[in-house]
């Protein structure tokens, strides 16, 4: 088993994973330059966080047309799990790899710290280790992660249970007041149709370690090692 | 233009002109001037301050680099240093916020990569106006989204520091921006260019007319004309920094170069300057080849530019062609612009014609050094707090809810969750709680970090109250289980031309000196920033103090939060209790008063000595600051959701036990079962203590004579004191 993380010029998350995915699950993994054009060894493709080339325009509009994205794409297509976290997820949105885009945050302010999401499906290649229902600490760190889509666009992804990750109270009620961005329906994180593709805005790899407040991202990462044990 | 207005607008006397006469031999042209104008501003020459600054103790075993380059270097041990230094942005961050605090972050940021070390922790020191004028308004918000958008996007947390108002700042805001990086010992690289011969390059931006003469508007006095200095303001561009970062960590790694400075205040003049100066060499550039963002560019602006985010490299002979790939990878550019020469001399070309030759010594060691006049003795200041001063009309409910409501004693969440304080996955003691506590990957250390200043004791006793600020740092790394080793200081004051300035200056930096001497934390590095005055208002004389200190293994960190109900709570070290010089005297009375006496550092000592040893006694531990102990007490109840009960004693009044300030104090607890052991150990390091209350599971109830004299819950208490800042800001546009 092989992991990457995608390098964009201006990628600040891509240590995190990194680190996470070696260190702490124990899978080797490497860094992928954003120019690179093989994907062939890896079993998980992972956009980390960060400012892909600034982000000067809309986040993550440039990232999309970088080299090593049209690779990700027919990674994708052809059933390799690739996961977009904040930044990544960005990207995601603006490669058309996943439906809707992002807003600037509801207080229009960079928001750091820890929120809680609700884990909706446990029959997905990124959530077997946890329960259906199950409540995360985990934090978020971003200034754009107001998740914006058409109601059919919504309607469908409710339908289809792409709706990964909702944010909530530490009771896991999905309500407005519990919504740190502005997010249509709560959303933290939505998967594409075959659900090999996840982006979220909370970062996993920030909770993946008990010293740094909280591990409850850890089984994210566990429930990926163990769909792929299993394939 | 008459010579008299020439020097004016260069900030040169009469006397100084007469000397560069003389290091020229002969009049300099508009270039030299310009040249010399920066590198002998205050800013860079640090005229007024070094006689002074030599009475910093900058020794210490595990000091491997002191002040003089770009940052202070201490050993952490297993093969690794940690570099930083605290700098300050003051005068641009009030033209232009945004711009100046972002451009502050990444200054500070390309001292400390330009040692071959990755930037691992941002803290800041923030001071404005009161926020119920809206320039300080202004100025406040502009900063922390200026801090904010550029140091989130290079990727590198901003793990805590300090957010204070006070009116002696509207017009002269401090932005003093810390930060620490981690390397290997054998991998160090200095701003020292001594291999003659090796060719210079310039990396990263391109150059424009922006912050032309920064260093010497950072040297003068604010008037009503300042707004149109904003000019003189540069640009950030945080994702060229990030690129920088990257690759210049990617050539050092490869070894590619032997010195490399970046180009901050008097950009290319001064780098180019002070690495052949230290190398003791000279040095050679043809502007024609800089890398222009404008057309028709004079030498003087080039030279004298601050455009953000460049870099000046002196190639490993033989490896020049590799340095340009890793630098055309991350998409920068990078040009030969010149070469180290043994000439000793700064000599600047433009298409191979000389535009100026100046001896490097006379910019550098032999600029001028000035012994300025001070005050010794200082009116009107310190003064016997009278006994009907210490207590407002009021009832000690009503005066909690104050406090609580207090901007500078309010939670400040709206600006650091602004930052991404946990990028980089290190960060174990986050904003908000006492120092900030960072794990260093590749080993089993942790490094606790804070900055702290208190400009009201420095201006009631400048000698006492900066050791009083030694004292709360040492206090600050201390409670988190932390041997302090090295420190870094950013001293903010008025106008040195002035007696009374100087004398704070003087004083205060003696007293630093005898406190770090002390404690034991020699000063690596730093940062003098005067003329914090605007129309002949100065502010508050304000040294801050970085502070680093190393905790070995997990096991040994000590947090500031409150754990356990019914843990019992304790207050160890100094129990005096005293109003002088406290934040409640300045809320109610609208003056700073009191009498700063002898700051007690054996106190403090011992109680760092107890801590260190007496570690797995203590289940958390805060020391008591700004705000007195009611303050602390609910920071630290608030991260774990916990609450306290608290017994005043009889003879103290109410306000002044939760409200007093006194130095060399900690809030401590422990499990009721080592109620015993915790007493006994803490008489044999021969400090006082006094039991004054336990935890409990959210609720906070405070006693006096058997009655309860104040009650609410935690819950609330959060959320009114959360609210405090953002309200304001809400409220009044």
């Amino acid at each position: 088993m092989r992991f990457g993380v995608v390098v964009f010029p201006g990628s600040n998350c891509d240590y995190d994973s990194y680190h996470v995915l070696n260190s702490v699950i124990g899978v080797k993994t490497d860094f992928i330059w954003h120019k690179e054009k093989n994907l062939s060894d890896y079993d998980l493709i992972v956009l980390p966080g960060g400012f892909s080339y600034g982000d000067y325009l809309r986040s993550g509009a440039i990232a999309r047309f970088s080299p090593v994205m049209k690779e990700v794409k027919n990674f994708a297509d052809n059933g390799g799990l690739v996961l977009g976290i904040c930044n990544g997820f960005q990207v995601l949105l603006e490669s058309g790899m996943l439906p809707g885009a992002m807003l600037r945050n509801k207080n229009l302010h960079f928001i750091c710290k820890h929120i809680h999401i609700k884990v909706n499906d446990n029959k997905t290649p990124w959530t077997s280790s946890y329960n259906n229902g199950d409540v995360l600490r985990i934090p978020i760190a971003h200034a754009d992660g107001n998740y914006f889509a058409s109601d059919d666009i919504l309607e469908k992804l409710k339908k289809e249970g792409r709706i990964l990750f909702q944010y909530t109270n530490e009771q896991g009620d999905v309500k407005d007041e519990y919504n740190p961005n502005g997010s249509k329906l709560n959303i933290a994180g939505i998967m594409n149709e075959k659900k090999n593709v996840l982006g979220m805005m909370p970062h996993p790899e920030r909770a993946s370690e008990k010293l740094l407040g909280s591990e409850d991202g850890k089984k994210l990462f566990i429930s990926i090692v163990n769909f792929l044990k299993d394939k | 233009m008459e010579l008299k207005k020439l020097l004016e607008q260069h900030n040169l006397t009469v006397k100084e002109y007469e000397r560069i006469k003389e290091a020229l031999g002969r009049e300099p042209n508009i270039t030299e001037l310009g040249v010399f104008s920066v590198m002998w501003s205050e800013h860079c020459s640090y005229k007024s301050s070094r006689i002074h600054l030599k009475k910093l103790p900058t020794k210490g075993e595990k000091v491997v680099q002191g002040p003089g380059e770009n940052a202070g270097i201490v050993d952490i041990g297993d093969g690794y240093v940690a570099v930083f230094k605290i700098e300050s942005h003051n005068h641009p961050s009030f033209i232009e916020p945004y711009q100046g605090a972002a451009t502050g972050v990444g200054g500070i940021l390309r001292d400390i990569f330009t040692m071959g070390a990755r930037p691992v922790a941002v803290l800041d020191s923030l001071r404005f106006g009161e926020l119920d004028n809206p320039l300080n308004r202004r100025t406040f918000k502009g900063v922390v989204a200026g801090i904010s958008g550029y140091g989130n996007s290079v990727g590198v947390p901003t793990v805590g520091g300090e957010t204070c108002f006070d009116d002696s700042y509207t017009y002269n805001p401090l932005v003093n921006v810390f930060c620490l990086g981690i390397a290997r010992k054998d991998k160090i690289f200095y701003a020292k260019a001594d291999v003659v011969g090796a060719k210079v390059f310039y990396a990263g931006a391109k150059t424009g007319r922006d912050g032309i003469h920064g260093a010497t508007m950072a040297s003068a006095e604010f008037d009503e004309s300042s707004e149109e200095k904003r000019p003189n303001v540069q640009v950030g561009d945080p994702f060229k920094e990030k690129l920088l970062i990257e690759a210049c960590l990617e050539v050092m790694d490869k070894d590619l170069i032997s010195s490399i400075q970046d180009m901050g205040a008097a950009g290319l003049t001064s780098s180019s300057v002070e690495m052949a100066g230290r190398g003791g060499t000279g040095i050679e550039i043809d502007v024609a080849l800089i890398p222009k963002r404008e057309e028709g560019m004079t030498p003087y602006e080039i030279l004298l530019s601050e455009s953000q985010e460049r870099m000046l490299i002196v190639a490993r002979e033989g490896k020049e062609d590799e340095l340009r790939e890793v630098f055309n990878k991350w998409d920068l550019d990078i040009v030969e612009i010149g070469k180290i020469t043994d000439t000793g001399k700064f000599m600047v070309k433009e298409n191979g014609e000389v535009v100026a030759d100046i001896p490097v010594e006379y910019l550098t060691d032999n600029a001028p050094v000035y012994d300025r006049p001070y005050l010794n003795i200082f009116k009107n200041r310190e003064s016997k707090i009278e006994k009907k001063d210490i207590k407002p009309d009021k009832k000690i409910e009503d005066i909690i809810e104050d406090m609580l409501k207090d901007p500078n004693l309010a939670k400040k969440n709206w600006v650091f969750e602004q930052y991404d304080h946990m990028v980089q996955t290190n960060s174990v003691i986050t904003p908000g709680r006492g120092a900030a506590v960072i794990r260093v990957k590749g080993t089993d250390k942790f490094l606790s970090m804070s900055v702290d200043g208190n400009p009201d004791f420095v201006y009631l006793n400048p000698y006492e109250g900066a050791k009083r600020i030694v004292t709360e740092a040492y206090l600050n790394i201390v409670t988190t289980g932390a041997t302090p080793i090295g420190a870094t200081n950013c001293l903010n004051f008025g106008n040195p031309e002035k007696e009374e300035i100087m004398g704070e200056f003087k004083n205060a930096v003696e007293g630093m000196g005898e406190a770090c001497r002390f404690f034991n934390t020699p000063i690596t590095g730093g940062n003098v920033s005067f003329y914090n005055e605007t129309n002949g208002l100065p502010i508050k004389p304000t040294p801050v103090l970085g502070l680093v200190g190393v905790i070995e293994g997990k096991e040994n960190i000590i947090y500031p939060d409150f754990q356990d109900e019914d843990d019992l709570i304790y207050l160890v070290g100094n129990i005096d209790f005293s109003f002088d010089g406290s934040y409640f005297i300045k809320k109610y009375y609208k003056k700073t008063m009191g009498m700063i006496g002898k700051t007690p550092m054996e106190t403090a000592k011992k109680i760092g000595d107890f801590i260190l040893s007496e570690r797995c006694l203590i289940k958390s531990a805060n020391d008591v600051s700004n705000g007195g102990i009611f303050t602390v007490m609910v920071e630290s109840a608030e991260y774990n959701g916990k609450g306290f009960e608290l017994n005043i004693p009889e003879n103290i009044e109410e306000s002044l036990f939760l409200f007093g300030e006194t130095p060399s104090r900690v809030i401590m607890t422990i499990s009721p079962k080592d109620k015993e052991s915790f007493e006994k150990e803490v008489e044999k390091h021969g400090l006082s203590y006094m039991k004054i209350g336990k935890i409990t599971d959210g609720e906070i109830k405070i006693d006096k004579n058997g009655k309860t004299v104040y009650q609410n819950n935690m819950e609330n208490i959060t959320e009114k004191r959360a609210k405090v800042i953002p309200d304001i800001l809400k409220n009044r546009k």
